[in-house]
């Protein structure tokens, strides 16, 4: 199995080399920097997770397929091209260790985009057999029941009963022409059925129309975590279909980083064509009915806090300023993480870290790096926009006994509506 | 054959055989980068690509202040490494008049004790960064022996030029060879190693920030 896995992998590797691709590596001076803005490297000190070390197999294959001394050792049958068990050694470093936060790629000084390029090994890797289990069986059942979570309508269903008892509220499901779709994550669904209650009470008060689709509702991509574009093209695609099929103009990506990175950049790309409608972010839609006076806030949080970037969201995403509009307009006492905004540090669970089992002690470790940054500020509670990231900010502080509060900015904005 | 007959030699075929070496071999690189092409993104842009581009090209030389503090060694020795490079090439008076007979341009140089100082500033600011090299855990298991190819190819011009200007043990002309002649092994070199980051990682800088101007990231 392991050549013929290795052929794959290799060629899906050969195959993922472009122009940015050969510019950065032809590029890199490995003059080591990228190591010091990866958090699994300053938490751990293992040189192996320098960012541009875990790119190290597709270097191989471009030297050898495309570089002049590659090309001519070769031809003398001198070169070692890259082994499977090479491959397997990598798995490691570019699942486990690599939360495709990019930070690297904002700090190398040749202008590399490392993470970009891990995203192209993962490819590789998972082409011959070498992605992490608990990310094989997590996107197994994207494809399979329609959430990595396992989650099924009937659940979802349920939870959004509890909301309409809740709230009072009736939730549209599947209602044709409706302006807005809403994406959910499963961890939405399953543990922070809040975020939907919220929502229903701030689109009701702003009167957005809107629905959420029973035939596609998940937001997160197994696909891309795990990089298998066909699999990530098809969980697309189900949204896309869906979207159209109920004639919405916009689609909004949930409280979930790497979703909104899934759904609204790399989306059309890997369908091959552009969408029939707009993907905004549930912070781009909340900030815009702010500023267009729809939705009214009032009351101010007594609460020292601060806002957790998520890295999708943020330094790949661009929405930078909108939750800080929102949370000024509810705090008066905002205070930024050293390095907030641009030059967040990752939480340490994205990019399927979370869901790969393996990578559960490293997760926790590189929490340590978003722990001293929270020990440097002093607040009384973390606001951010990423079930995922949230969810893990909880466990890490609980792991080093710490009592914070984790919110979400969604929710926190519901408490905030104006009567 | 006489110190003379080598001077001619090495300043004369050799230099324009390293100059075609050098010229071919960059364009070669970039236009096998060019050619391999790049999908054009589908997903509405937010932004512009040229503007994040040309940012990035410009905004990427200045750390920000996290990486400053915790890579201010490799940033301060690489800066005065590549300032002296600069310097020490391109403002050397007998240089400039190599540039003039080439190229036909001519600018002003600086004072000789100048460019003799900074080549001393250049050369151990390199060798801080070599000392680095092999004792840092990650830049040791990241260099390779490309990686002190190329510093050596970049040093040695360096130290002969040194050598050549205090006409140093052998004669004057013997020594101005051998300085021309490590020149000509770092025009060689270039093209086909990490040097070539002069010119690529304008490229690399480009399509990083396309990528981040088209999503609107600033
Ligand atoms: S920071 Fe950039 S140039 Fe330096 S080693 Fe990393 S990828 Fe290479
Ligand atoms: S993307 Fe983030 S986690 Fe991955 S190598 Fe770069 S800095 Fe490290």
């Amino acid at each position: 199995m392991s050549s013929e896995g290795l052929q794959r992998g290799y060629a899906i590797l050969k195959e993922q080399i472009d122009a940015p691709t050969a510019s950065y590596l032809s590029s890199c001076v490995n003059c080591g920097m990228c190591a010091e803005a990866c958090l699994f490297f300053t938490e751990t000190g293992d040189p192996r997770y320098t960012p541009i070390h875990k790119v190290e197999p597709l270097k191989k294959v471009w030297r050898h397929e495309y570089t002049f001394w590659g090309r001519l050792s070769k031809a003398l049958g001198l070169s070692k091209p890259v082994t499977d068990e090479e491959l397997a050694a990598w798995s490691p470093l570019v699942y486990d260790g690599c939360s495709m936060c990019g930070r690297c790629s904002v700090v190398c000084p040749v202008g590399n985009d490392i993470t970009y390029m891990i995203r192209k090994v993962r490819e590789g890797l998972a082409a011959a057999g070498h992605a992490p289990e608990g990310l094989v069986a997590a996107t197994r059942r994207a494809i399979t029941v329609g959430s990595p979570m396992g989650v099924k309508l009937p659940a979802l269903q349920a939870q959004i009963r509890h909301v309409e008892q809740d709230t009072g509220l009736s939730v549209p499901v599947d209602v044709e022409n409706a302006d807005y779709m809403l994406l959910l994550s499963s961890m939405e669904i399953m543990n922070f059925p809040e975020f939907i209650a919220a929502v229903t009470r701030i689109f009701d008060r702003t009167e957005v129309s809107w629905t959420i689709s029973s035939e596609a509702f998940e937001a997160t991509n197994s696909g891309i975590q795990i990089g298998v574009s066909d699999l990530a093209a098809e969980l697309v695609q189900r949204v896309v279909t869906a979207a159209e099929k109920l004639n919405v103009k916009y689609v909004i990506s949930p409280e979930c980083g790497h979703a909104y990175m899934a759904i609204r950049w790399e989306g059309p790309n890997l369908i091959g064509r552009p969408y029939g409608f707009r993907v905004v972010h549930i912070l781009e839609l909340l900030d815009e009915l702010r500023e267009q006076g729809r939705l009214k806030l009032q009351g101010k949080e007594t609460d020292r806090l601060t806002y957790h970037d998520p890295c999708q969201i943020g330094r790949r995403g661009g929405i930078l300023e909108q939750p800080r509009n929102l949370l000024r307009a509810i705090s008066d006492d905002l205070v930024e993480l050293p390095g907030g905004g641009m030059m967040n540090w990752c939480c340490g669970a994205g990019g399927g870290v979370s869901s790969n089992e393996r990578a559960d002690e490293i997760r926790l470790r590189a929490f340590n790096r978003k722990k001293s940054q929270l020990d440097q500020i002093q607040v009384d509670g973390l606001v951010s926009a990423c079930s995922n990231c949230r969810i893990h900010i909880e466990e890490g502080l609980e792991h080093n006994h710490i009592d914070l509060p984790v919110l979400s900015l969604t929710e926190l904005i519901e408490k905030h509506l104006a009567d | 054959m006489s110190d003379t007959e080598f001077l001619l030699l090495v300043r004369g075929p050799l230099f324009t055989l390293a100059t075609v070496i050098l010229v071919g071999g960059v364009l070669i690189r970039i236009a096998e980068i060019l050619f391999m092409g790049r999908k054009k993104s589908l997903a509405e842009a937010r932004g512009s690509e040229a503007s994040g581009g040309f940012r990035v090209m410009l905004s990427r030389s200045v750390p920000d202040a996290d990486t400053f503090h915790r890579s201010g060694f490799t940033i301060i020795s690489g800066y005065v490494f590549h300032i002296g490079l600069f310097v020490v090439i391109f403002l050397f008076v007998p240089h400039i008049l190599v540039f003039e007979r080439a190229i036909g341009l001519s600018w002003p140089g600086l004072p000789s004790n100048i460019i003799d100082a900074t080549t001393v500033i250049t050369l151990i600011a390199m060798l801080t960064l070599l000392i680095h090299r092999i004792v840092d855990p990650v830049r040791r298991m990241l260099s390779g022996f490309q990686d002190y190819w190329v510093w050596l190819v970049t040093a040695l011009p360096l130290i002969t030029g040194y050598f050549a200007f205090h006409r140093v043990g052998v004669s004057g002309a013997w020594m101005l060879a051998v300085h021309i002649l490590s020149v000509e092994l770092l025009m060689i070199t270039f093209p086909f190693t990490s040097l070539s980051h002069a010119f690529t990682l304008w490229m690399s800088r480009w399509y990083n920030g396309a990528v981040s101007g088209y999503r609107g990231i600033r």
